[in-house]
């Protein structure tokens, strides 16, 4: 399945995708469904208990951003901005603590879907049934993206990760508000374009800083990348081109700026003494009042 | 890769590749084993050795050694629940050279069985077995996975392959290694459905097999 396939195929875009899959797959198209459905329910619970939570996770750098972004005042007066990003950190903090998330793609990129796609929903008023054939399809975008690209920060850096996530958000979302396959595909690759170069440099390693809050600016930026697709704007480079420039980009990218902890956030003064007391190497307290927890 | 890998697995978090990935191979490890462990020593290669505490990924392996799935709410306390269960796990680092990042080096007991895994996790809960009993091969666990080891001699493959087609199973891939000829030989192959326990009993019926393990499809699509 390639982004070009998926732009030209009839619409809705998840019924050939599901379609697609289940005769290469042998599974049942019912079952898929069924399932599909069952795991929006694990993504919608994973949303709630990490907007309950403000628990810090396992090294202490994370737990209380979601929580606490709920329920500040909502100074912009944009309640879908603040409800899209609490809820994409709301599964990134369950997942740093622990906590049961549905991977998608990643487990460090699973805040984005459930962040644009349920937040969007939940703003409109639309029950989960409706959210089943766009999360088809977001699945759909992440297997032919996976097909020319990694989808994995250390393969192809956070623009493999977090990039493949909003890419299958925008393709989402953009079916769910009426967008035709054409309208997906092109909302897939704006998204796409904009995170090409993404450093993947989690401090000390662990999927926290900056992931969690990476997770809510690009539930944000899939919602964009759908609004710009929903009004017609498309991507000038063809989106298959603009996988193939990711690809690119992941191989040049140096092995210290892909998962590594050896570049960016993760090489600051901070992320060093973070990452020397994850490795066992010094105690005490962290740089700048930080909150840490002894490892158990 | 089917849709339900893509969203997908549920699981416990916080690693797709460090924490459902690293169950996944323990699960391989569980099921090649075929009793119930007993006790485990874990090589962490690399990335699974570095970050792999936080990551919880001891805690993943020991629970698919223990036989539960990434989102079992089990997994974060698998050290209790392995110790309850009598088995012992021991980690050590590990230089494998060069392979994947994230690779671990399994070996398990149990009363009578031994079984050595080693595998990669290489991203969204995805894996790749790379060596069972020392020797190489190269399945996912997406599939239903049959292996046999065997003394090297003619005409085995094409036993094998006319058994499982018997059993109405197709094969989708296969790989087999062996020592030396007319020594020790290893076939992995991945399977569109389980086999019957009849063909089974009938591959561990030749005098040529010494070890017969059919493994179930670990991946969701």
């Amino acid at each position: 399945m390639t982004l070009e396939e998926l732009m030209n195929a009839p619409a809705p875009a998840s019924a050939w995708v599901l379609a697609q899959d289940c005769a290469q797959t042998g599974l049942d198209p019912q079952d898929v469904r069924h399932e599909m459905r069952r795991r929006i329910g694990e993504m919608r619970a994973s949303i709630e208990r990490g907007l309950a939570s403000n628990a810090p996770s396992i090294t202490g750098m994370v737990g209380w951003n979601a929580k606490g972004l709920w329920e500040a005042p909502d100074v912009l007066e944009a309640p879908l901005l603040k409800r899209v990003q609490a809820y994409a950190m709301a599964v990134n903090e369950e997942n740093a603590r622990m906590g049961r998330i549905v991977a998608a793609p990643t487990a460090g990129s699973a805040g984005t879907i459930p962040g644009a796609l349920i937040g969007v929903a939940d703003h409109l008023g639309l029950p989960d049934e409706r959210l089943i054939d766009p999360m088809i399809l977001a699945a759909g975008v992440g297997k032919a993206i996976s097909r020319r690209m990694f989808i994995s920060g250390a393969a192809g850096g956070c623009q493999a990760e977090i990039g493949s996530s909003a890419a299958m958000a925008a393709a989402a979302v953009t079916e769910l508000l009426g967008g035709t396959p054409r309208a997906a595909v092109h909302a897939a690759s704006l998204a796409l374009m904009n995170t090409i170069g993404l450093v993947c440099d989690p401090v000390g390693g662990y999927v926290e800083v900056p992931c969690v809050s990476r997770n809510a600016f690009y539930a944000v930026h899939a919602v964009s990348a759908a609004q710009l697709a929903l009004a017609g704007l498309e991507s000038f480079i063809p989106p298959d081109e603009v996988l193939g420039a990711m690809a690119s980009v992941g191989r040049m990218m140096p092995a210290a700026l892909r998962e590594t902890a050896e570049g960016g956030l993760a090489q600051t003064p901070t992320g060093l003494a973070v990452t020397a007391r994850m490795e066992g190497r010094e105690e005490g307290e962290l740089p700048g009042g930080m909150v840490a927890l002894p490892l158990a | 890769m089917s849709l339900l890998d893509m969203i997908g697995p549920v699981m416990i978090g916080p690693s797709s590749s460090h924490t459902a990935g690293a169950c996944r191979l323990g699960l391989v490890a569980h099921h090649l084993l075929g009793e119930a462990p007993r006790r485990a020593v874990i090589g962490l290669h690399a990335s699974f050795a570095k970050t792999g505490k936080g990551h919880g990924t001891h805690l993943a392996l020991v629970a698919g050694l223990l036989g539960f799935a990434p989102d079992d709410p089990r997994l974060p306390r698998a050290v209790e629940e392995a110790e309850a269960a009598g088995l012992t796990a021991e980690f050590r680092h590990v230089d494998l050279g060069d392979v994947h990042p994230n690779t671990a080096q399994i070996d398990l007991w149990g009363e009578t069985q031994h079984v050595t895994v080693q595998g990669s996790s290489t991203g969204g809960g995805v894996i790749q077995v790379t060596q069972v009993q020392g020797l190489g091969v190269n399945f996912s666990g997406a599939a239903p996975t049959v292996l046999l080891r065997y003394t090297d001699a003619v005409g085995m493959i094409a036993r094998i392959a006319s058994t499982i087609a018997a059993d109405g199973v197709n094969i989708a891939s296969l790989t087999c290694t062996r020592e030396t000829r007319g020594g020790q030989a290893l076939v992995a192959i991945e399977l569109d459905a389980l086999l019957s326990r009849e063909a089974l009993a009938f591959f561990n019926h030749w005098p040529d097999t010494n070890w017969v393990r059919l493994l179930p499809k670990l991946m969701d699509g």
